[in-house]
């Protein structure tokens, strides 16, 4: 809407502020750890963290490498089977209605309850593990989805009956388009809680050796007092969160704001 | 095919009406009257304006001729067809709705394209049609924008280059300039009456305004609300091009006065009806 330079330094201003937060919260720590002379097994330094992400590379980025292809798989899935399902609402009220208090259900249920059966059930701690997360992450897709397909402009939808649409061109000139800003509302919500589903299926799988994830390094660096080792997992996991939540914030807008070249250049 | 001929009896009854709305009533499901039987008649090349306050069933009337509708009873016939057969007859409506009603992702050329593209219309004779509806409106330059950039004015353009792509014989349109600013509104029918005249259109144009209603129509229909039905047709008997100066002319105040005093009895009496029932009750 306005000019480049206000929005250069408006997006500059979104980094650099909380980069100052950080930076002012980073050196307090480091003051506090050192002037209280905290011991490492309470409260380790934000150096010591560092160090210690450093020497455990290799056990801490093989289990993030985990920990991320659960909550990708899981996103996958979720994002998958959450637009079909979707599309199944909106064929018919009668189905939507019959069907969605079970989906309310799947998102009420809290994971840690249900996850022990699936882990039973699933002999693959992977796939089981996978299947958690996907449950922890369906919903939003579903109810964004579904919420976007019926929001369609009702003179638009008019429209096209006078024109003797067709129902697929009416889904995909008009229903699809109008869901997309829905749709990536809900892919966002639903990437945290991929990573939040993935973190927590662990705990409760607690499958150690080479197929062990960060929440794995948690636990077993709590059982062994190994706090600065805790630490490093923590701000990995934390890392991956705002990671994926900027990763989807990218998406929606190569989606949406690119949307006017594609229909130029395909349609 | 029987059922798409027109009957023996009305064929030979003079020209062929675009619209024949035939004791045409609609009650909704909660019982509402939105609107009483009415009969109307439209001919071939005339502008005709539904003029009325709100809840006159004026926009329900147009979106029964339309086919958005059915009748609960009654009958609607364009070029002597119901809506649904009018395909057959190789005519064509089109309907400008009250807002723009633009698909916000996909840029003018595209929405004015879309009713081509619907019907499966070649992309080289789509793109031509589109060429020559927006240097109709005079948007050629924005082909590429996004609706969201233009004005509201220019907004409207789009909406009404969208309906003229398809070349249609009836143009139906529900309020289209009613959330525009006055000097908007006022170009945009300056600009409506030209592609009218230019193009040998039929128009039927719903509106609550006197003035527009005077300064458009070859005839006015007043309708009147509670229930909704038609009260008066007036013929505007005045030539064509209209120019801003017929709006300050005193047949055009004739006419403006002549359509207030009989909306003013309508709703007097309308307000008399009300009175005597909370008499009554």
């Amino acid at each position: 809407m306005t000019g480049g330079p206000l929005l250069q330094g408006d997006r500059a201003r979104r980094l650099a502020y909380p980069a100052l937060v950080a930076c002012v919260l980073v050196a307090a720590w480091q003051g506090l750890v050192t002037g209280f002379d905290l011991p490492p097994y309470l409260v380790p330094s934000p150096v010591l963290m560092m160090k210690t992400l450093i020497i455990d590379r290799v056990a801490l980025f093989g289990a993030l490498f985990v920990t991320l292809k659960i909550t990708l798989l899981a996103l996958a899935l979720a994002t998958v089977t959450g637009v079909l399902v979707s599309f199944l609402f909106v064929q018919s009220r009668t189905i939507e209605t019959a069907l969605f208090p079970y989906a309310v259900l799947l998102q009420v249920t809290p994971i840690v309850a249900v996850a022990p059966l699936i882990i039973i059930w699933i002999k693959d701690p992977m796939a089981s593990m996978v299947i958690c997360a996907t449950l922890v992450a369906l919903f939003p897709v579903i109810a964004n989805t579904t919420l976007g397909l019926r929001s369609v402009d009702p003179d638009l939808q008019s429209y096209f009956r006078l024109n003797r649409a067709t129902r697929t061109q009416t889904l995909v000139r008009l229903r699809i388009p109008s869901a997309l800003p829905y749709f990536f509302g809900g892919l966002r919500i639903s990437s945290g809680l991929a990573l939040i589903g993935a973190v927590v299926a662990e705990f409760v799988a607690g499958t150690g050796g080479s197929g062990s994830g960060l929440a794995y390094e948690i636990m077993q660096s709590g059982f062994r007092l190994n706090i600065p080792r805790m630490f490093a997992a923590l701000l990995l996991i934390s890392l991956t969160g705002v990671a994926l939540f900027a990763g989807m914030a990218w998406l929606t807008r190569a989606a949406l704001g690119s949307w006017h070249a594609s229909e130029v250049s395909h349609d | 095919m029987n059922l798409a001929e027109p009957s023996a009896a009305l064929v030979g009854a003079g020209p062929v009406p675009a619209v024949e709305v035939l004791s045409a009533e609609k009650t909704y499901a909660d019982g509402t009257h939105a609107l009483q039987p009415v009969d109307l008649r439209v001919e071939e090349g005339e502008f005709v304006t539904l003029l009325g306050p709100s809840g006159c069933g004026k926009s329900t009337l147009l979106k029964m001729i339309a086919g958005l509708l059915q009748p609960s009873d009654g009958r609607l016939l364009l070029w002597r067809r119901p809506v649904a057969q009018l395909d057959a007859s190789g005519r064509r409506i089109a309907f400008v709705f009250q807002a723009p009603t633009l698909m916000p992702w996909a840029n003018v050329a595209t929405n004015v394209r879309l009713p081509l593209d619907l019907a499966g219309v070649a992309r080289a004779e789509a793109d031509r049609r589109v060429a020559d509806a927006l240097a109709g409106v005079g948007l050629t330059k924005f082909s590429a924008a996004l609706p969201r950039t233009l004005s509201g004015g220019m907004q409207m353009r789009v909406s009404i280059a969208r309906a003229l792509v398809t070349e249609p014989n009836l143009l139906l349109m529900d309020e289209p300039f009613g959330a525009l600013d006055e000097i908007t509104r006022h170009k945009l029918d300056a600009e409506l009456l030209g592609l009218w005249r230019g193009k040998r259109l039929t128009v039927v144009f719903v509106t609550h305004s006197i003035h527009e209603s005077v300064f458009l129509s070859t005839r006015v229909v007043m309708m009147a609300a509670r229930p909704g039905r038609i009260v008066e047709e007036v013929r505007v008997d005045e030539p064509h091009p209209r120019t801003p100066e017929f709006m300050v002319s005193p047949q055009f105040s004739r006419y403006a006065r002549r359509l207030q005093d009989s909306l003013l009895r309508v709703s007097e009496s309308a307000t008399d009806a009300d009175a005597r029932s909370e008499i009554r009750a």
